[in-house]
């Protein structure tokens, strides 16, 4: 959808300007490898050059005037976004430290019990079936390991 | 033929075992329930459940993927004509005229054409994959680096012209993927690039977390919070006969959206969607009565549901021929298949004829359990999304964390996932196609080493893509599809996707 008249800051222009700033950092990046030369490319080569094309469809992007005014954008669902975020790095710090059943079990009373505000009984009946019923099936049925926390839980 | 026909009957040999049947059917049966839910498409499902795979061997592996791809493409369909939710995105059109059918009472005989279309659909598109990839494979072997080269710029500039997004967006997006896949050992030179000091980062960006993250986290980020139950409407069996009336009108629009399907699915990018759009279009089109179509016509079902699922199996014969994915969802099956240390090319089919022929037989037999499976069954399979989101969502994502994790036992993964989430949220929000960058991912180290190669090859002269016929025609095919795509922006006008309805006009 083409912006309204006067609308300088579209979907389009943020995203574009974004992937410009990611070109800028990776030809930065790219500058402590060796380029190479045109017919011997080095291992910076084809980095800088995609990091070249992609700040060009940044620009153009950017120029293009396409995509809704930022300003229409609608965030109703952001506060549920960040706390799954938050979940899910919650996930990743906590599954190598305290095991995969104690950290799904904390994610999913989390998720379904705080955030969603269920009643505490189905709360408690799915986190436990999904953590120990997930760990059961992946370790003693599909072989697949997973991280163990204290005591062996 | 008499040799494809023998293949055909080993692969059959295969695909009848007990042991590879019962995946198919295991695979087919999930992937409808992963097609029922929404937020989890076909892609984010096989990524999620390609840890199950991991104590088969490759044909099994490979057999219970396809079924879940192939389900998750029927699941979609049926929220589609019976809530209006398309449970992916090839469902889409499904959804405007299925769902006029159910509103008169008509959701019966639109489902059974569905599952008719994509069942007659999904048989004569694996009878074409049979028939294509063999020729093409062997004509692969021609290929040196040079044109693999040229194949894979094709590949991601046919992606942009023929994505459902605006090109300079998808290409923005491809090359983004073509970026992240720069990250690790330069296989060259064995230079480190952009790890700083993550060791996990030295094999690079792994395809399933950045797919489960993009497709699937991003998916639950942006719709958690809903917690409207759904209506659910269940027909009741004798309700799924189609009239005669209904078969004679579908006809036509099946096989014109299997040949559709096949041919736009061999072409790399959001194939399975473009398709469904593309054939909406032309039904619309070339049917008697245009003005039905938005108000229940079931040639609005039959087409783009046959489309979709010829595109699907399409999809593979680049993937099986020439190892080289035309979408995501083929590359996440062929990461599958260099998990289980198969790796995918033109040598595949004389290397491993008893896993592509048993993969290949087993479509039939996916699509042949999936008709019989989904009709009687299509009530229980909705009522899935009985259960509210507030309680799906949660172990959807714990999902995820399993899945991803489960691949390398690795914690880098699970944070890469969460990142690519978190960027997917952002990029969908904005509009932008998450499917490039995925394809970019996995195309951009094959790029860069046949590229270097082709330089190795020709001591350092560009010349050698111009002197080598193959690529140079597919080199002279970027050129003339860079001038169709700059040609209508520099008109003023639409192009293709304006037509059939998929992209806004040009701002």
């Amino acid at each position: 959808m083409p912006p309204a008249a006067g609308v300088w800051w579209t979907g389009d222009r943020v995203a574009g300007l974004i992937l410009v700033a990611i070109a800028a950092i990776v030809v930065v990046e790219t500058m402590a490898l060796p380029l190479g030369t045109l017919s011997r490319p080095g291992p910076g080569y084809a980095p800088l050059i995609c990091a070249v094309v992609l700040a060009a469809l940044g620009i153009l992007v950017t120029l293009r005037r396409g995509g809704a005014p930022v300003a229409n954008l609608r965030w109703g669902e952001a506060r549920h976004a960040l706390l799954i975020f938050g979940a899910g790095a919650f996930a990743a710090l906590a599954l190598e430290r305290i095991g995969f059943r104690l950290t799904t079990l904390a994610i999913l009373v989390f998720l379904i019990g705080v955030v969603e505000r269920k009643p505490p009984l189905p709360v408690a009946a799915v986190a436990v079936a999904i953590s120990f019923g997930g760990y059961y099936l992946f370790w003693n049925v599909l072989r697949v390991p997973l991280p163990t926390g204290p005591f062996g839980i | 033929m008499i040799e494809t026909l023998q293949n055909l009957a080993l692969g059959f040999s295969v695909a009848l075992a007990p042991n590879v049947l019962f995946y198919a059917v295991l695979g087919c049966v999930v992937g409808t329930l992963v097609g029922v839910l929404p937020g989890l498409g076909p892609l984010a499902g096989i990524s999620l459940l390609l840890p199950l795979t991991f104590g088969l061997n490759p044909t099994t592996a490979i057999v219970l993927l396809a079924g879940i791809y192939y389900g998750a493409m029927y699941g979609g369909s049926t929220t589609s004509i019976l809530m209006r939710i398309p449970g992916e995105a090839a469902s889409v059109m499904t959804c405007v005229d299925g769902y006029a059918m159910t509103q008169k009472g008509r959701a019966g005989p639109a489902l059974a054409i569905a599952a008719l279309g994509s069942f007659v659909a999904g048989t004569l598109s694996v009878v074409a994959l049979m028939l294509l990839a063999p020729p093409l494979a062997t004509f692969a072997l021609r290929f040196g680096p040079p044109e693999y080269t040229a194949l894979l710029l094709l590949g991601l500039i046919v992606l942009a012209y023929m994505s459902s997004g605006s090109m300079p967006k998808t290409l923005a997006m491809a090359t983004l993927g073509l970026v992240l896949g720069t990250i690790g050992i330069d296989a060259m030179s064995g230079f480190l690039r952009f790890t700083h000091g993550v060791t996990e980062l030295g094999d690079g960006i792994g395809i399933v977390p950045v797919a489960v993250g993009l497709f699937g986290l991003s998916e639950i980020l942006l719709t958690a919070g809903k917690d409207t139950p759904p209506q659910v409407y269940k027909p009741k069996l004798h309700e799924l006969v189609p009239t005669g009336e209904d078969v004679r009108r579908s006809a036509a629009p099946t096989l014109r959206g299997s040949l559709l399907g096949f041919l736009i699915g061999i072409i790399p990018g959001s194939a399975h969607i473009i398709s469904s759009f593309v054939s909406y279009g032309v039904e619309k089109r070339l049917a008697k009565r245009p003005e039905e179509f938005g108000h229940g016509a079931i040639e609005g079902v039959a087409g783009p549901e046959s489309a979709n699922n010829a595109a699907a199996s399409g999809a593979f014969v680049p993937m099986l021929a020439l190892g080289v994915p035309s979408g995501p969802i083929p590359a996440v099956m062929m990461a599958a298949l260099m998990i289980h240390g198969v790796s995918p090319g033109p040598l595949l089919m004389e290397q491993q004829p008893a896993l592509v022929w048993g993969f290949i037989a087993s479509m039939y037999v996916g699509n042949l359990v999936l008709l019989i499976l989904n009709l009687p069954m299509v009530g229980l399979f909705v009522n899935l999304l009985r259960v509210p989101y507030a309680y799906l969502y949660p172990c959807i994502v714990v999902f995820c964390v399993i899945g991803v994790y489960a691949v390398n036992s690795s914690v880098v993964d699970v944070w890469i996932m969460i990142v690519t989430g978190a960027v997917g949220y952002f990029l969908r929000k904005l509009d932008f196609d998450m499917a490039p960058v995925v394809l970019g991912l996995i195309l951009s180290p094959m790029l860069e080493l046949s590229l270097r190669q082709s330089l190795a090859m020709s001591a350092g002269r560009y010349d050698i893509f111009l002197q080598r016929p193959i690529a140079a025609i597919m080199l002279a095919i970027v050129v003339v599809l860079l001038a169709l795509s700059v040609w209508p922006a520099l008109k003023g006008g639409g192009d293709w996707r304006t037509r059939v309805g998929l992209d806004e006009k040009p701002g």
